[in-house]
């Protein structure tokens, strides 16, 4: 295992994040202060709570995914494909080291990332919600499992996109429509029930309903099938990249 | 002694139907220069790829040292240092750093000492602080020689190097290839300069679409290829070469004032004496006499067209 080089990738791409402090962790804190400014104030005064939990807190957990899908996607398909982009990417690909080993180093740092953009979040919520964790070690394992499957899924974009324009285009059209849909500021049971069936066919549902209970315990599915629905997207994701990996695709011609 | 690249029936073939390699076959020795010539397009920089890992063929092997490139990499790839033809650099990255990282790659941490003392020799040491970005072309290219040296590799590769560079960087890369090679590394180069190769390498290879034309001694390629010409330089202009002088062949120059007889040095008998004592029964008279050989463009010209 050459962990020297995964060091250099990782101790690289949290520098990057450093030199762009004001990008990578003050927008996402200014971002999640007018959402609550918005949605927490403006719309929750005249809500005043959902399933027995007040609106400006209810909204916090679906708030944090938000953040923490597109952060994780961003970081981790911007730096791998930067380095494709100005073809630095030699340089890595001639190194004795393995895909694998290049995959802890650039997921593992934007999954970093995220992590703390996430607990930040988290912090700056505590300044206009009172807010309670009824399950700490569950949070921090959705958490975990959230920042690190979706810098999975960034990594595949990143190594995917042949332009800036593609690297943009998932995050954009697919990702955010799902988060906004999947219950970051409501509750599924608010809905019609046509509206209920067709929002369970978004895989982000789970992945809120899960990490909300956490906080709340209050949830629209189960806590274990929310585990295991972002399990299976872990797994897919790993799948994926394997056989990218495997063929060399969009790295060896 | 054997090899340290060994490439055996090597064969690439782009997703685009490009056929960029074919059935290459070709023995690199052990701290020798070897210079790969070949017009745009030949297949050069796809062969280095290759071996360093950037690109997959399609078919045949590569051992470097005796180990697989494919099975073995981690070994193959860190005798390996390779400088790309493009200047490929992060931009706000600093000198230092770059090639901190660089090293880091290859599984080694930093040594200051000989992180200075190599800066020191690129003439880079004033600038480790200074960001990629501010430097002139010659010193990025300069940082990549870095970049490929600063994890002590036995084998580097340099594609295109001087391609773009003023004429003192030039001497100083040839200068800096030199000392390189006395210290036991083995440097293979790609170029279109041929003088480049002339110059600095110990054998020279010819590749034209994706095929090694031939490889050999620099020497022996300019003694077997090289052809040697007779100018005779005329105090009268003549109107049409003489009847007497037909069996040599003889090229006469546009102004009438010149004779060129191409002829084989190695051959027993060049019938060079036999040419002026025809010249001057023909009534020609003298002015000047002076050979020259074939330089290894000519050489490389004849191999592509032919």
């Amino acid at each position: 295992m050459n962990t020297c080089a995964i060091r250099v990738i990782y101790k690289y791409e949290m520098l990057r994040a450093w030199d762009t402090m004001l990008q990578s962790f003050v927008s996402p804190v200014i971002s999640t202060a007018l959402y609550f400014v918005v949605f927490g104030s403006a719309i929750g005064s005249r809500i005043e709570s959902v399933e027995g939990v007040p609106y400006g807190s209810f909204i916090v957990p679906g708030l944090m995914m938000l953040v923490l899908l597109t952060q994780s996607i961003a970081n981790a398909s911007f730096g791998i494909y930067f380095p494709k982009f100005t073809g630095t990417i030699y340089e890595v690909m001639s190194a004795p080291i393995s895909f694998f080993e290049i995959l802890v180093g650039y997921v593992g740092a934007a999954a970093t990332k995220s992590f703390i953009i996430g607990l930040i979040i988290l912090a700056t919520a505590g300044f206009f919600v009172p807010l309670q964790i009824a399950h700490p070690v569950w949070m921090m394992g959705f958490l975990i499992l959230t920042c690190i499957t979706f810098s999975l899924f960034g990594f595949i974009i990143g190594l995917w996109a042949t332009n800036f324009e593609k690297l943009q285009l998932i995050p954009m059209l697919v990702i955010t429509p799902l988060v906004f849909l999947g219950g970051s500021f409501y509750s599924v049971n608010m809905l019609p029930p046509a509206w209920q069936t067709a929002t369970f066919f978004n895989p982000v549902v789970y992945l809120i309903s899960g990490f909300r209970w956490s906080f709340f315990e209050v949830s629209d599915v189960s806590v274990g099938l929310s585990l295991v629905m972002v399990l299976a997207f872990l797994g897919i994701c790993l799948f994926i990249v394997w056989r990218m990996f495997k063929t060399g695709y969009r790295l060896k011609q | 002694m054997q090899p340290i690249v060994s490439i055996t029936n090597l064969s690439k073939t782009y997703a685009s139907g490009h056929q960029a390699l074919k059935n290459l076959n070709l023995d690199i020795a052990r701290g020798e220069i070897l210079a790969l010539l070949g017009p745009n397009g030949a297949g050069k920089t796809t062969l280095i790829s290759i071996i360093c890992g950037i690109v997959n063929a399609t078919e045949g092997s590569v051992t470097v040292d005796g180990h697989d490139i494919v099975t073995d990499y981690r070994i193959t790839r860190s005798m390996i240092g390779l400088v790309p033809q493009e200047l490929t650099l992060g931009a706000f990255d600093t000198v230092w750093n770059t090639l901190c990282f660089s090293r880091g790659l290859f599984g080694k941490k930093p040594d200051h000492a000989y992180l200075e003392q190599l800066l020191k020799d690129l003439s880079l040491w004033e600038k480790k602080d200074s960001e990629l970005m501010t430097l002139s072309g010659g010193m990025k290219r300069r940082v990549l020689i870095g970049k490929a040296l600063v994890h002590e590799p036995a084998i580097l590769f340099l594609d295109e190097p001087t391609a773009g560079v003023d004429v003192e960087l030039r001497k100083d890369m040839w200068a800096l290839v030199r000392r390189l090679r006395e210290t036991g590394v083995t440097i293979i180069l790609t170029t279109h300069y041929i003088d480049e190769a002339e110059e600095i390498a110990d054998r020279v290879g010819v590749i034209n679409n994706g095929e090694l034309l031939l490889v050999d001694d620099k020497h022996a390629l300019m003694h077997k290829l090289g052809k040697r010409q007779l100018i005779v330089e005329l105090d009268q202009v003549a109107e049409s070469i003489p009847d007497v002088l037909l069996p040599w062949a003889l090229d006469l120059s546009a102004d009438g004032l010149q004779l060129s007889y191409t002829y084989d040095p190695h051959n027993t008998h060049t019938g060079i004496n036999e040419l002026l004592q025809a010249i001057g029964a023909a009534g020609l008279l003298l002015k000047d006499i002076k050979t020259t050989q074939s330089t290894l463009e000519e050489i490389f010209v004849s191999l592509v067209k032919s």
